[in-house]
């Protein structure tokens, strides 16, 4: 099947005597939402550590784009296609808002060290190059006015849209966005809504989602899967998930 | 920009002018000059890559023993068939001394930049210590260091052509020499702090210090990048390391003790981690109140309360970094970007 992008066969997971993933199996298609849903605690998070790299399976099988992950760092991880933004934000503060999208699009770099130091004609082109790429996926979270300001100055929900921006700039196929819509009100969640689905278009990404907003998980997913105590406890279509019983009973609640 | 660059090199020319008359002044513009230098070497490892190396003079004393051994009559004790290098070899032991430097900062990094903050700096720490310790017990069973009674003479890169032209002393022509190859070097490692901190290598040691797990999770190889930051501080160290040996024409374990290390680390941070022109204002001040300031100070205080004041030096400078670090924690000339 070649338009599998991720698989995910059997994996586990504990933390001393707590299970955190138990035997989790998946697989994501390219060009796809893929929402991942589930309590507080029930290893979503886990799941997205383990995919770059933070965090190591017990066992179990990760494949992406065919090839089998061998506990790869997170930073080989990251250039192979694969990004992420964080649930706690983590930014780099004292770099700005412009800084910090070239420090991802600098994974890719070739630059020797000693063009670097002699600013060699070669390296002010890629400078130059990243900056105007930089710049242009400030535009797309429509950051671009504070290219200049210093991340850490930046309101909470500005500090979520860098992440993307930042996480953009690895040039990745597989998005892992980590409770995007945490903190934003209403309107501010419709136009979230319409940043992943833009970027999704953009940059032919697939995108798993992690996210607490039902209506936002049920209008913009393609696929959902549930998670409780480390286990998959349901998958299917947005429209599946909202039938399943089991579902409403572990997670969505009666709606009586 | 360019008129506080002026107004810079025109201080800096003025300097010759009173030293001429003055060769005390030189001497402590001189000082002044290599620990620039060495605080800006630091200002990589500390203030960019957030790394706290607390063994940073061992490198410089690499650096000073490579050229003092192989200039001094040391080297012939060491290889009989070897005779010490005449002083226009010095320019050639340079690099040789940054090598040196940098193969012992890979040799050392490797293993401890795995280790985070605190753990780093005791591992440094106990590293500065040992070449330290080294330089002073390597005089048995082959003696390559001479032990604690240090090496000397050491060569200087020949200055005749200086007293021929200006038709000066010899003394003078060497302090003139040093304090202008100094401002050049000073110069260079400028730029070089500059172009780093704007390129992929920079951005990535800053990144680090910020977040380092957002760091991995954008591609950057923590390992080899804080490696990257480490050597490159270790490679001015030891250059410097050389040129100290030159200028003193004397070197012994004494002059890389710890105290030293945490020394350039007060200029990097009471300077301002981080910013090129708070690591020079850091070396300036520092360097200042150690030789000038401070033993003036109490010989005055001495010399009206009749209590020996020249005991409590180390006491004034402790309560002047502890206010420095209270009222202005970010350094006399923060960086743009502190928060």
């Amino acid at each position: 099947m070649s338009d599998v992008l991720l698989t995910v066969k059997n994996i586990h997971k504990s933390f001393g005597g707590l299970i955190a993933i138990n035997a989790l199996s998946f697989q994501v298609k390219k060009n796809e939402i893929f929402a991942i849903i589930g309590p507080n605690g029930a290893g979503k998070t886990t799941l997205f550590n383990i995919l770059t790299g933070f965090i190591t399976t017990d066992n179990g099988e990760i494949q992406f784009e065919n090839k089998t992950l061998h506990h790869e760092k997170p930073d080989v991880i990251s250039r192979s296609g694969i990004a992420r933004t964080f649930q706690n934000i983590r930014l780099f503060n004292a770099l700005t808002v412009l800084d910090n999208v070239i420090v991802a699009l600098d994974a890719h770099s070739q630059t020797f060290y000693l063009s670097a130091l002699l600013h060699t004609t070669a390296f002010k082109k890629e400078e130059k190059k990243h900056r105007e790429q930089a710049m242009q996926l400030l535009q797309v979270v429509g950051l671009e006015k504070q290219a200049d300001r210093m991340a850490a100055t930046l309101s909470y929900g500005d500090q979520r849209h860098l992440e993307i921006a930042r996480a953009l700039g690895l040039h990745p196929k597989l998005l892992l966005l980590d409770e995007p819509a945490a903190g934003a009100n209403g309107s501010e969640k419709i136009a979230l809504k319409q940043l992943i689905k833009d970027i999704q278009q953009q940059f032919a990404l697939t995108i798993l989602l992690i996210e607490h907003d039902m209506p936002l998980v049920m209008d913009i997913a393609d696929h959902i899967i549930v998670l409780d105590y480390g286990t998959l406890i349901a998958q299917g279509t947005p429209q599946q998930i909202q039938n399943n019983p089991r579902v409403i009973e572990a997670y969505l609640g009666k709606s009586d | 920009m360019w008129k506080k660059f002026s107004l810079a090199l025109l201080l800096c020319l003025f300097v010759p002018y009173l030293g001429m008359s003055n060769s005390f002044l030189f001497e402590i513009f001189i000082q002044i000059g290599i620990f620039a230098v060495l605080a800006l070497g630091l200002n990589v490892v500390v203030g960019l890559a957030g790394l706290l190396d607390l063994g940073f003079m061992a490198f410089f004393a690499v650096g000073a023993y490579t050229w003092a051994i192989f200039s001094s009559p040391q080297i012939t004790s060491i290889f009989p068939s070897i005779a010490p290098f005449s002083g226009i070899w010095f320019y050639a032991f340079l690099p040789l001394a940054m090598l040196f430097a940098i193969g012992l900062g890979c040799l050392v990094g490797l293993p401890s930049l795995r280790l985070r903050g605190d753990y780093l700096a005791i591992v440094t720490l106990g590293f500065g210590e040992m070449i330290r310790v080294l330089a002073n017990n390597l005089d048995h069973p082959l003696n390559i260091t001479n032990g604690p009674q240090g090496i000397t003479p050491v060569q200087q890169p020949p200055v005749t052509w200086i007293v021929d032209w200006l038709s000066i002393p010899h003394a003078l022509a060497t302090s003139l020499f040093f304090y202008f190859f100094i401002l050049v070097l000073i110069g260079i490692i400028i730029v070089i702090n500059l172009h780093l901190k704007h390129s992929r290598f920079g951005r990535a040691w800053m990144a680090i210090r910020e977040n380092e797990l957002a760091a991995q999770a954008m591609g950057i190889s923590l390992a080899r990048t804080k490696l990257l930051a480490f050597i490159t501080g270790a490679s001015f160290s030891g250059l410097m390391g050389a040129v100290y040996a030159a200028k003193q024409t004397f070197i012994s374990p004494e002059s890389f003790t710890l105290l030293q290390s945490i020394m350039i680390l007060c200029m990097v941070i009471l300077g301002g981690a981080g910013s090129i022109a708070g690591a020079i204002v850091g070396a300036i001040v520092i360097t200042l109140l150690n030789i000038e300031i401070l033993p003036a100070l109490t010989e005055h205080l001495s010399a009206i309360t009749h209590i020996d004041f020249s005991e409590y030096q180390r006491l004034i400078f402790g309560v002047i970094l502890v206010s420095m670090m209270i009222f202005r924690p970010q350094g006399l000339i923060a960086r743009k970007n502190h928060v």
